[in-house]
Parts: structure tokens; sequence; C-alpha cells
């Protein structure tokens, strides 16, 4: 008798039937997402198949390590690209050495000291402004100041001036991100036993954000790394190995594929095709390792957890 | 308060004021580089098409075509990535199941990380034949319309904005989507429940709550993406073909060079100051255009922020 009533809602809900153009309506907008996603990700692998098919050809003969192209002809094939690989990472490494510190200082004082006053505001404004500065406007700057008002001559290092100016904001925005997620607690806990702030800071406070910092500090470093225009403004292409990074001409390996992509034809099978893609994989296999390296670092010094 | 701890404070307070400080930096002395070029300029530097630097004691150049091209191809670009941006944050906030949100994610992510000399030299060896004979098919189906029209980089249709504005699309799909995907996620569930008890399929929540909650942070991400697109550079000088003596005429399928592909490409005329002034301006004007984009596009996310 009763258990009819159960069987069936005394009322029919007010939405049983999604109507047909409802559905239709949900299903189209499901699929324009969909596809919306697999765009993004057809460029993506279709760059990296051709960086990988195409580069994949010098890249596995030792000479490509440990030779340069100082003494081999622009249509020959041989040599290396060992005098790059020393640009790239003396003028990323210098960078690293000036922006890191500034950037870090800078994230410190937003989370510790500023905290919501005007000079923070205006601190986290003009990181925003200086991370959408152009790398070619950057690269100006530089031009402006150390080689035409300073009258010091093009090199590795003016390039890592530049570099320094793009590396700042990746590297304050990230640490800052880390610092603040922090516990209070901690800081509290050691001021309580009297230690004073910047060595709560330096010993506390800094360790325990350290994984995260690292990462970003190795993300913001392969970034600059890939950098193009700084070195066409900065510092003349050489095919010869220079490790002094204060005087005369240097390579990295963007230069040195915008340089073979300028004075080679670019058939494929060429010479200088193969250059360019031999140095391409060998720039995205030096990024992949740094980032490979930081969350191997990033995990060695995270806090354990008991 | 302690010495060590007054040394601390004034030093990341130093490195804030440094970080506000370099923005100002960066404009006064390009000013002051572009001074002296801008008075030997015998042409109207705002209005002038030409651009003619090689003789220091003639020089007649002005930024009206680059100004054009500029806008071209980030415009082209933006409509591009805008949608694409949108369905991919959507799917990575209310489609993709959670466990694969994140490594979803972190693919797009990748596309940030491809030096974009390697997205140029793709773009024109690779993508530029791909598309070919789809680009040819457009070019002339719809020549009657003046965007369609032949280009003034005859007779290939490879190195034309058409070309570079998708290239660049790929370049600033990342940047609109993670900040989309950061402001759409912050959406109160409660509204989404809401809608949902309401009996409303996915679109019309996404429709109701999600869409309206994150449209300023969704314009304020784009605005950020056109900054990088105005900005960007090698890629760009890289694909671009510089027609011979003619001007920009607003077709898709016309060369030309934007402010930042201009520099990038004629960095051998950096050996001349004042050749190199000339430069330097038109730097300052892609300074002051970025800057501006920039300015609005922090605005409009820091509102929504609080």
């Amino acid at each position: 008798m009763s258990t009819t009533s159960l069987e069936a809602p005394a009322t029919t809900p007010a939405f049983q039937q999604v109507s047909l153009a409802r559905k239709v309506k949900n299903g189209l907008a499901t699929t324009l997402v969909w596809l919306s996603f697999l765009i993004a990700v057809v460029p993506l692998v279709w760059v990296l198949y051709t960086v990988i098919a195409y580069g994949i050809k010098r890249i596995p003969y030792s000479n490509w390590w440990s030779q340069d192209f100082g003494d081999v002809l622009s249509d020959e094939v041989g040599g290396g690209v060992l005098h790059a690989i020393v640009g790239t990472l003396l003028q990323g490494l210098v960078c690293a050495i000036i922006a890191v510190p500034i950037g870090m200082l800078v994230a410190i004082y937003l989370v510790e000291y500023g905290r919501n006053g005007k000079l923070a505001k205006a601190t986290t404004f003009m990181v925003d402004i200086l991370s959408g500065v152009p790398s070619i406007v950057a690269a100006l700057f530089i031009y402006a100041l150390w080689i035409t008002t300073l009258g010091l001559p093009r090199s590795g290092f003016a390039v890592s001036l530049a570099l320094v100016l793009l590396m700042i904001p990746v590297v304050v925005r990230s640490s800052e991100e880390m610092l603040r997620i922090v516990p209070d607690d901690l800081r509290e806990a050691s001021y309580a036993l009297g230690v004073p702030k910047w060595k709560t800071i330096m010993k506390i406070v800094l360790p325990t954000a350290m994984s995260g910092i690292v990462g970003g500090i190795m993300m913001a470093l392969a970034r600059v790394m890939g950098e193009t225009a700084p070195l066409l403004v900065l510092v003349g292409y050489s095919a010869y190995t220079n490790w002094d990074i204060f005087k005369g001409e240097q390579a990295a390996l963007p230069l040195l594929m915008n340089n073979e992509r300028v004075s080679n034809p670019m058939d494929p099978g060429s010479v200088g095709f193969d250059r360019i893609w031999g140095a391409a994989l060998t720039l995205v296999i030096i990024i992949a390792l740094i980032n490979l390296l930081a969350t191997v670092f990033a995990r060695l010094v995270a806090p354990k957890k008991k | 308060m302690r010495p060590g701890d007054r040394i601390f404070q004034n030093l990341t307070t130093g490195a804030g004021i440094f970080v506000v400080a370099l923005i100002g930096l960066i404009g006064i002395f390009l000013l002051i580089q572009a001074i002296p070029a801008l008075k030997a300029d015998k042409a109207n530097f705002l209005t002038n098409h030409g651009w003619s630097t090689n003789d220091p004691a003639n020089m007649s150049f002005g930024i009206l075509d680059l100004l054009e091209v500029t806008v071209a191809t980030s415009v082209v670009a933006l409509i591009i990535a805008m949608p694409v941006s949108l369905g991919i944050a959507l799917f990575l906030t209310q489609y993709a199941p959670k466990k694969l949100a994140r490594p979803f994610a972190y693919v797009i992510d990748l596309l940030a990380a491809v030096p974009s000399i390697i997205f140029g030299l793709w773009g024109i060896l690779v993508f530029a034949p791909a598309i070919e004979p789809f680009a040819q098919w457009i070019n002339e189906t719809f020549s009657w319309f003046p965007l369609l029209a032949p280009g003034n980089v005859a007779p290939s249709v490879r190195g034309t904005i058409f070309t570079a504005g998708i290239v660049l699309a790929v370049m600033i799909l990342p940047i609109i989507t993670s900040l989309s995907r950061e402001v759409f996620e912050r959406t109160p569930t409660p509204h989404i429940e809401g809608a949902l008890a309401l009996g409303a399929t996915r679109w019309e929540v996404i429709r109701t709550t999600v869409l309206p909650f994150g449209k300023a942070g969704y314009v304020g991400a784009s605005m950020l993406g056109l900054g990088r697109a105005l900005g960007e550079t090698i890629a760009l000088a890289v694909i671009l073909l510089i027609p011979q003596g003619k001007n920009f005429d607003w077709s898709l399928f016309d060369g030309g060079a934007t402010f930042a592909s201009k520099i990038a490409a004629n960095y051998s005329e950096f050996n001349n100051e004042v050749s190199a002034g000339a430069y330097i301006a038109a730097g300052l004007v892609l300074f002051v255009l970025t800057f501006v984009v920039n300015f609005f596009a922090r605005s409009i996310i820091g509102k929504k922020g609080d």
C-alpha cells in the first residue's frame, strides 16, 4: 500500500528532463573545450618532434661536445658546439650570481619587512612590470648604460647584465610565493627563544622555503639561457671557444643558431640546417638537465618529514 | 634594534628600492640615448614609413610601419590565442579529471619553456611550408577582402604576418592560460554547487558562475599576453620577411618588421652611436607601449585578486 509512494516522488522535480537544446549546447561546449586543449598540444609535440628528429643527427658524435667550429668551414661537416655551450653556461652562471641575491632580498623584503606598506606595493607592481619588459628593451638599456655611457666593450658580461633584468622578476615572484607559505608559528617560536629577526630569516625561514626557491631559480635560469635578443646587441659571435666573459666575442647556443641561419642556406639536410637543429636539441637538453638538477636538489634540501 | 637586524633590513629594503628605480632608469637611459638620433632625424619620427639609418650624417626614419606591423601581428596572435586559452583554462579547471589537471597544466607550461628562437626556426622552416597550401588557398579565394589581399613579399606566402601571428599565438598561450586558470579556480564553490543543485548542465554552470566571476581576470591575462606579443623579438625576426622598398599595406600576407624584430635584425648597425640611437628610440616606444599595456593588465588583475 505505501510501497507505491516510495517508487516515485510526490512531485516531479523541476529539472527532471534536460531539453535537447541544452544537451546540444553542453555537448558542443565540452567538445570545444577538449579541442582547444588538443590544439595547444599539437604545436608543442610538433616543435619537440622537429627538434629531436632533426637535431639527433649530429649530437651523438663526441666532437659535437668537445670541439668548436673555429677551424671548420661554414659548409663543412664536423666540429662541435663546445664554444656555444661554454658561453651559454658562463653567461647564465654570472647572471644567476647577480640576479639571485637581489631577487631573494627583494622577496624577503616583501614578505618579512614590507607587509603591505607603500614601498612594498610599489615594489610588487614594478616587479610585475619588469617581468613584462621585452628582452630587446633590456638589451638596449644595457647597451645604453654599459657600452655608450660607460664606454665598456661588448662582452658576455654585458649579456649577463641584460639577462639579470629578465631573471630578477621571476626569482622574486617564485621566492616570494615560497616564503609566504612558511608558517608563522616557526617565526614566532624563533622570536620567543630570543633569536634576532635577521637570524630567524636566515636560519629558519629560508631553509624551510629553500627547496621551492631553488626550483624557481632554476626555471628562471633555464628561461634566460634561451634568450637571443640580448646576445645580438651585446656580444659578437665567435666560432672559437672563449672562456673570458669580460673580453672579446663569445658564442652562445641561441646566437650560434641565429648566426648559422643568417650565413647558411637553410635546405633540409644541409650543414647549416643540421647545425641549427643540433644546437637546438643541445639547448633543450641543457634546459631539461637544469630542471632535473633543480628537482633532485630541491628534494635533498627539503625539510625532513619526520 | 640590533645592528644585525638594521643592516639586514636596510639591505632588503634597498633591493626593493633598486627594483622600483630600475624601471625609471630604463626609461631615462633609453631617452638620453635616443635624443641625439631624434634630433638628426630628417623625417617625422612618428608618421614616416621609411627607415634609413645607414648613413649617420643623413638619417631619415619613422616608426609608423613598425607600429602597424607590431599591432597587426599582436592582434592576429591575440585573436587566435584568446579563445583557445579560454578553452584550455576551462578544460583544466572544469573538465579535466582532478588527477590529470596538474600534469596537463604542466604540459601547457612547457610551451613557455621552449626558447623563442626555436619557435622562430620551427615557424619558418617547418610550420610555414606545412601551411603554405592553406595560406595560398585563403589568399587566392578571399583576395577581394583587403586584409587577405596578396601581400608585399611576393611570391612566397611563408614569411608573412599570417604565419608569424599563428606562431606568436602559440607562444602567448601559456601565459594567458595559466593566469585565467588561477582566476577560474577561485570561483566560489557555493556558486557552482548552487547552479548544479538547480539542475544546470556543465556548460550552464560555467556560463552562469565561472565566466562572470573570472571575466576581469581573463581580460587582464589576455592583455598580459598582448604585452608579450608586442615585445616578442627573435621569433618574429626569424619568421617575417622584410619587403624591399614597400610599406605595410594592411594585408595578413604582407611581410614587415615589428619594433623588436627590426632592432634585432639590424644589430650590425650598433657599431655607430648615432645609428644605434635610432633603434634605441624605437626601443623606447616599444618600452612605453608594453609598459602601458602591462600597467592596465596588472591593474585589472590586481583589483580582482583582493
